[in-house]
């Protein structure tokens, strides 16, 4: 098909043309960043925890005041939860991965480093790897007597005592790969703090840190500290996942029950808690589809008002072509043609502009560069859209009866 | 006359129905959008103390060892407890206050009601004249119960609500982590948005229900509830010891004059030396002294999330206004005939510039209109959205008036191009064409 008679036309209509070029190169670049957007936001949504989520429920206990015996009370609670049917593992933990707050820990190769070589989310509770469900991939769990009481390990803290505090740490791989690159990590060791070594004993497949995830997702390691009933702390109940409700329902009746003392803070499936954690997300990714669906919407009626418009002009045009002999395919393939080229501009000036969005997203947020393949995949939707506004309006054109050149206007 | 312009331009918006609805809707949708996430803004972005804002300090001194130290970088947020206690009693500035946030069980008198636990600010007496809180009844605690570590507690006005029935508490006892505390004061409704005094937990929205003096809570053992930054062998726990070296309580200063600012900066360098000296202290002085507003800034309080879709709504909006501006384009165009003959038969060109205008004014007004309705919409689904701010997200007189300026100047902006152009065409050219 000849495409100079569009060109001609168009040029007659510069500044209306130039104007749906704008929009659609505006759209096709924040169309492409949202996408961005929101892929990285799935992304995140997405992030692997390395534990048995789906199968485990949690329980958050606080005592009102405390009394004598926290450990015994926590084996106590433990005993029973053990005791529902259906029950795997239980363990109380200080954290859990995707929370809004965590122990983050500076680790250091050798004690005179002057920098941390990185920073990693602790985690401890008794058996709190094999009710995480976390899979260890080299090296051994911890044993029974390496277990310290939260108390004890505080007060080695305060007095720095090594003899009050973990010597043996199991790490994920990450951590590992990071810290001794190509070498096997067990019987390594690290330093925290002021210089108190630690061992690796085991490494796990994946375990995603607390919080502060922008510091490395799965830099995470495991001390044995035995947590206490009324340091807070949550109560983990792994089952399967079809008797989770009644699991947990039971679980908050006896820790209810063995614990007058203390109220039940937060009740729920760890799924949920993901969810809670990642809510901010979810909501950010559903604004920009609905930005993004509005946009395109928008555009499309614009293509398609304009095409209209210029159809109702070019009536007495588009008779005298069919008069002429133009069939009605050729019509209909005119505008569609003419739209193609427009739309193509637009798209043209789209990338350039989308780069510059990515340029200044980059700027203000921590955000990387936008990815090429995400041009093409845009530059396709806006042809679908533009196709599809103007051909109504192309099918109109290409009804109009080749009469109505003879007829006067 | 411009009612008679306005007449014309609903004739002329009326015959074309289609092209017209696409308009106001663009515009509609455009500021519906933009009005949405700058109410957001607004919102939070607000100054949550405006009359005392600029005479506020935030203090943050650098106490860590020299592990990890890289010249030019922040000092912690937060201080440790022997710091702040030394701020404390130095008392250079005009007032002063440290505190931190903390969770205690509170069980009610009533025997209806379970024990419950409520986020708690244990802080010294210099909190309530310093930030303007007010009293619905009785007075805030002295320094000298703060000496005494004294049981008593001030309530906030909701918590009043919820355990007295509203009525006047003051002399009451109250449980609270299994302790009796006499309630010397009741707030009235103060509620500052975000919570600047302490950004930790929840910025927006966090209702604090218990004030309790903070040597008493650490007497009686209240747990801490915040977050803390350990150096060294510092562990955080529930119980903070005073002795670890760890950040966990916020320090702020009332600075009447910005040579009192100074003064007190010096001051801050100087016990930085000095501790420095003594061997606490391994870095170099690294002190800030932030008010408010450049506390909220350095923090980023208003979330980048809705900084990023206010620019989102305004690109929208440049869409809508350019897809506008392209039907209003073609539209004017296509009255080129009669607007040569209204030439032709004596109007200026300004006036048909003036009416062309009054009918985009007209799109403006109506998608101002739909904007609103849309911009209401939007906020309705904001409130329901999970985050701490969502429960603020509502359009007061200022937005309203921005909204239909907003709508107004869009329209005539995206009408300005359009009308010049058809009224620059000279009309014997197109009468002839006819």
């Amino acid at each position: 098909m000849d495409i100079r008679p569009i060109f001609s036309a168009l040029r007659r209509h510069r500044l209306v043309m130039g104007m749906l070029i704008l929009e659609i190169a505006l759209t096709c670049a924040i169309v492409c960043n949202s996408v961005f957007l929101i892929m990285q936001n799935l992304q995140r949504m997405n992030l692997p925890s390395g534990i048995a989520e789906h199968q485990l429920v949690v329980v958050q206990m606080a005592s009102i005041r405390d009394r004598p015996d926290a450990d015994a009370r926590a084996q106590a609670n433990l005993a029973s939860l053990r005791q529902i049917p259906g029950v795997r593992q239980v363990a109380l933990v200080d954290k859990m991965p995707f929370m809004f707050s965590g122990n983050n820990s500076d680790i250091k190769l050798r004690p005179d480093q002057p920098q941390p070589s990185l920073s990693a989310g602790l985690y401890f509770g008794e058996n709190l790897l094999s009710a995480f469900g976390a899979r260890l991939i080299a090296g051994r769990m911890f044993h029974a007597d390496e277990y310290l009481s939260l108390d004890r390990a505080l007060r080695g803290l305060h007095d720095n005592n090594v003899r009050d505090l973990p010597r043996v740490a199991i790490v994920t791989r990450a951590m590992a790969q990071r810290l001794w690159p190509g070498q096997n990590a067990l019987g390594k060791t690290f330093y925290i703090g002021k210089d108190i070594q630690m061992h690796v004993v085991g490494v796990l497949a994946q375990l995603a840190r607390p919080n502060s995830l922008q510091r490395g997702v799965g830099f995470s390691w495991v001390v044995p500290i035995r947590m206490n009933a009324d340091e807070g702390g949550y109560y983990v109940i792994r089952s399967a996942p079809r008797d989770r409700a009644r699991v947990l329902a039971d679980a908050v009746a006896r820790l209810k029950q063995h614990n007058p003392g203390s109220i039940v803070m937060a009740q729920r499936s760890y799924d949920r808690m993901r969810a809670e954690y990642f809510s901010g997300d979810r909501a950010m990714a559903g604004t920009l589809i609905a930005v993004c669906l509005a946009l395109l919407v928008i555009t499309a009626l614009g293509i398609g008002g304009l095409a209209s418009f210029w159809v109702a002009q070019r009536r007495r045009t588009i008779g005298v072509r069919r008069a002429l002999g133009a069939t009605r395919g050729d019509i209909l393939r005119y505008f569609q043609t003419e739209n193609f080229l427009i739309v193509g501009f637009g798209i043209a000036l789209g990338i350039v502009l989308a780069y510059g969005l990515s340029l200044l997203l980059m700027a203000h947020y921590e955000l990387p560069r936008l990815p090429f393949s995400y041009l093409p995949a845009g530059a396709l939707i806006l042809w679908c859209v533009g196709q599809l506004a103007v051909l109504g309006p192309a099918l109109r054109a290409a009804a109009v009866p080749p009469v109505v050149a003879t007829r006067s206007v | 006359m411009l009612a008679y312009y306005f007449q014309l331009a609903i004739h002329s918006l009326k015959r074309n129905k289609v092209l017209t609805a696409l308009m106001v809707l663009a515009i509609a949708v455009g500021i519906g959008a933009s009005m949405t996430t700058l109410t957001v803004l607004h919102v939070l972005s607000g100054n949550p103390i405006p009359e005392k804002s600029a005479r506020l300090y935030r203090v943050q001194i650098d106490p860590r060892g020299s592990f990890g130290f890289r010249p030019g970088m922040e000092p912690p947020n937060q201080v440790s407890w022997i710091d702040g206690m030394n701020l404390l009693h130095a008392a250079r500035a005009d007032r002063q206050a440290l505190m931190t946030g903390g969770l205690v069980a509170v069980q009610p008198a009533q025997s209806m009601l379970d024990a419950f636990f409520a986020p708690a600010r244990y802080t010294s007496a210099g909190f309530f004249p310093m930030f303007d809180v007010p009293f619905r009844y009785g007075h805030p605690w002295n320094a000298a119960d703060d000496q005494a570590s004294a049981r008593v507690v001030v309530l906030s006005h909701a918590l009043n609500e919820k355990l007295f029935g509203g009525r006047n508490s003051v002399g009451r006892m109250l449980d609270v982590g299994g302790h009796a505390l006499r309630v010397v004061g009741v707030l009235g409704d103060w509620r500052p948005n975000p919570l600047f005094y302490d950004l930790t937990r929840n910025s927006y929205n966090a209702t604090e229900g218990i004030y309790v003096p903070l040597s008493t809570s650490q007497v009686l053992g209240f747990a801490h509830d915040g977050s803390t930054d350990c150096w060294g062998n510092g562990g955080g726990s529930k119980r903070m010891d005073p002795a670890a070296p760890c950040a966990w309580l916020q320090f702020w200063v009332q600075l009447d004059t910005p040579a009192s600012a100074a003064a007190y900066r010096r001051f801050l360098v100087h016990y930085s030396q000095q501790q420095k000296a003594l061997g606490r202290f391994q870095r170099p002085p690294n002190v800030r002294l932030r008010n408010v507003m450049q506390w909220l800034d350095y923090n980023q309080v208003v979330p980048a999330n809705v900084r990023l879709q206010t620019w989102l709504a305004f690109g929208f909006l440049f869409v809508c206004l350019v897809n506008t501006v392209g039907l209003m384009l073609a539209k004017f165009m296509r009255r080129q005939g009669e607007l040569s003959v209204r030439r032709a038969m004596g109007a200026s060109r300004r006036t048909l510039f003036a009416q062309l205008l009054v009918e985009s004014g007209v799109v403006g007004l109506a998608g101002g209109a739909g904007g609103l309705v849309i911009a209401l919409l939007g906020l309705w689904l904001v409130r329901h959205r999970p985050a701490a701010y969502a429960s603020l997200a509502h359009l007061d007189g200022a937005m309203l008036m921005i909204t239909f300026l907003l709508a107004i100047c869009a329209s005539l902006l995206a009408g300005v191009l359009p009308a010049w152009r058809a009224c620059s065409i000279t009309p014997a050219s197109m009468l002839k064409s006819q």
